[in-house]
């Protein structure tokens, strides 16, 4: 997903969050991972904002995309430039209405802002794990926020939200834990990447493992892969825009030049915003973390993993009801993945709603400003809060 | 909520519904009939619409739809998956009719089918006295630009099902006047009274 959306709309927020942090699996303990490594001790950051009633029936899990973190609405201090990432979506009056819902918004493991990770440093050396660190999958992601559930005292959930990679997340939840989760809004998602969307993830990775500075992910002592990540990021951001939306933000455009320079700087405005984004991204994120995840990713297969290759059998176990949605101009997540998944629920008769949003910013547009998703989403949750009372 | 909070033709499909009864509505539009059926008789609601503005509205309001091509979305359910599916006001929009009703028998018990009656007067006055194709209330487009591709009569429907091996177990003919949530039943001369034909069909 993008930086933080840059049009937030006034409105009432959160207010003050803090960053908070839950750490499980520490010894004798271990978290056992899918591939069979296990690790500990494990830590998750993670935000809340709202109150939890005193049934515990409110409470709604935010997942967050490939580059986000758990700081998802308000501020950490009031002189801070910009909210958590989903703002707009999450607070008084909003979308997800704080007024009403329990928000927990969880990290992954893997990720560099503030969970555990491969820069983190491994107890038992002393340094930082790097490429020693464990491959982690969706399924190891949901099972450590599992740990963090535990921990908060929440048995069932009333919603698990998520677009992109978070929307991964959301789907693993219904089908690992499906007696916990009473809804699902999995977002310009997929069941599994498609041979583009794991294309597009290698060359990014290809970028950064190019970078000598990258020193097969053992740099933390010494300079960083800067320009391998900062290229992998402007990849994705290629794939998170859209034809249209590239053609009305910059069309053939120059950047602070009215004539082509016959030289190799950054001419064209389309340029220029890939690289001000790389140069945005190497100041917060760490190169090890985008290979951990970008990988985690690829490895999702909803279908391999819970159905023996099918789809509707993978569902079969899901208990929770759905609302799938997914953008026009999404060409990383088609609409036709989503209608994939939709047609495997309604295949196991699950109470499942979809909705395609016609919008042009591409895969992106999850994360901007929509009264349409605004509506969908708080028709929805209260749909379901309803039905519980 | 009222019976006669609704429109007055679905008030009617409204009070053919078992209670607690799985029903699937093609083409629910903003959802009013399914959010009645949920709220007063209990019923696990499925929606189907194409325009996402009426998607949205009908998720507002709690409804479960999916946005979609009636034809194409009723193909994955499993058979007999609903007591009931619900056409009401589309069978006329669609293309290919025949196939539709046999995927609602399919997936569902019963069915509701309604429509504009094409045999109504004022229809056969217009093409008889002006010689010009029809525009009524009910049918209100001109023939380059109406959606409604499959006009019929109630007697052409009645004769329709004769040959498609689908019984009817309830109609009603009705006619609205200027207020939608008023109407009556038409007893007399039906297919030349009434505005709107009703049908709940079957299985032999």
């Amino acid at each position: 997903m993008s930086e933080y959306t840059d049009s937030s709309r006034p409105g009432r927020t959160v207010g003050l969050v803090e960053k908070k942090t839950f750490t499980f699996a520490g010894p004798p303990d271990r978290l056992r991972l899918e591939s069979g490594a296990e690790i500990g001790p494990v830590t998750l950051a993670f935000e809340t904002c709202g109150t939890l009633n005193p049934d515990k029936t409110n409470a709604v899990l935010v997942l967050h995309a490939l580059s986000g973190d758990s700081h998802v609405a308000g501020y950490y201090d009031p002189k801070d430039a910009k909210p958590g990432w989903w703002d707009i979506m999450v607070g008084p009056g909003k979308g997800i209405d704080t007024d009403h819902y329990f928000v927990i918004c969880s990290n992954i493991i893997g990720s560099c802002c503030g969970s555990t990770g491969p820069a983190s440093v491994n107890p038992e050396t002393g340094e930082e794990y790097g490429t020693r660190f464990p491959v982690v999958t969706i399924g190891d992601m949901v099972e450590a926020q599992k740990a963090l559930l535990d921990h908060l005292g929440i048995d069932t959930l009333l919603s698990v939200i998520g677009g992109s990679v978070g929307g991964m997340q959301v789907l693993e939840w219904c089908a690992r834990f499906p007696e916990r989760v009473r809804s699902a809004v999995p977002l310009a998602t997929t069941s599994r990447h498609s041979a583009l969307a794991i294309a597009f993830n290698e060359v990014a990775r290809q970028a950064i493992m190019a970078d000598p500075n990258w020193n097969e992910g053992h740099y933390y002592s010494g300079k960083k892969p800067d320009m391998g990540l900062a290229i992998a990021r402007m990849i994705g951001h290629i794939t998170y825009l859209s034809d249209e939306s590239m053609r009305l933000k910059f069309g053939r455009k120059l950047q602070n030049r009215s004539a082509l320079s016959f030289e190799f700087g950054a001419e064209f405005q389309v340029e220029s915003y890939l690289q001000y984004q790389g140069k945005k991204f190497i100041e917060r994120f760490d190169a090890n973390s985008f290979l951990y995840i970008t990988k985690a990713a690829d490895y999702f297969d909803l279908a391999r993993q819970y159905g023996s290759g099918s789809l509707v059998k993978a569902f079969s176990r899901c208990r929770a009801k759905f609302l799938v949605v997914s953008y026009t101009s999404d060409w990383l997540y088609p609409t036709y993945q989503s209608r994939e998944m939709v047609k495997a629920m309604k295949k196991n008769d699950l109470d499942v709603s979809f909705c395609e949003i016609d919008a042009q910013w591409g895969h992106d547009a999850f994360l901007l400003p929509n009264d349409r998703l605004d509506h969908l989403m708080a028709g929805f949750l209260k749909g379901v809060f309803d039905e519980i009372e | 909520m009222k019976l006669s909070d609704l429109r007055y033709d679905l008030s009617i499909i409204a009070s053919w519904i078992e209670p607690g009864s799985r029903v699937l509505e093609l083409g629910c539009g903003e959802g009013d009939l399914l959010h009645w059926l949920k709220k007063e008789k209990a019923v696990k609601e499925r929606g189907i619409e194409i325009q996402e503005s009426k998607v949205e509205k009908c998720i507002e309001k709690g409804i479960s739809v999916l946005q979609g091509d009636i034809n194409e979305e009723i193909q994955d359910y499993p058979d007999n998956t609903f007591d009931y599916a619900i056409c009401s006001q589309t069978l006329q929009q669609v293309f290919e009719p025949r196939s539709l009703i046999h995927s609602m028998m399919r997936v569902a018990k019963k069915g509701v089918v309604s429509f504009p009656n094409f045999g109504h007067y004022r229809v056969r006055m217009q093409l008889a006295l002006t010689g010009r194709a029809p525009v009524t209330k009910e049918l209100p487009y001109s023939w380059h630009d109406t959606p409604n591709i499959r006009v019929l009569s109630l007697l052409d429907f009645q004769k329709f099902t004769e040959d498609a091996g689908v019984k009817i177990f309830k109609q009603a003919a009705i006619n609205t006047g200027a207020n939608p949530r008023q109407g009556r039943r038409t007893t007399v001369l039906p297919n030349l009274l009434a505005t709107y034909g009703i049908f709940l069909i079957g299985k032999e």
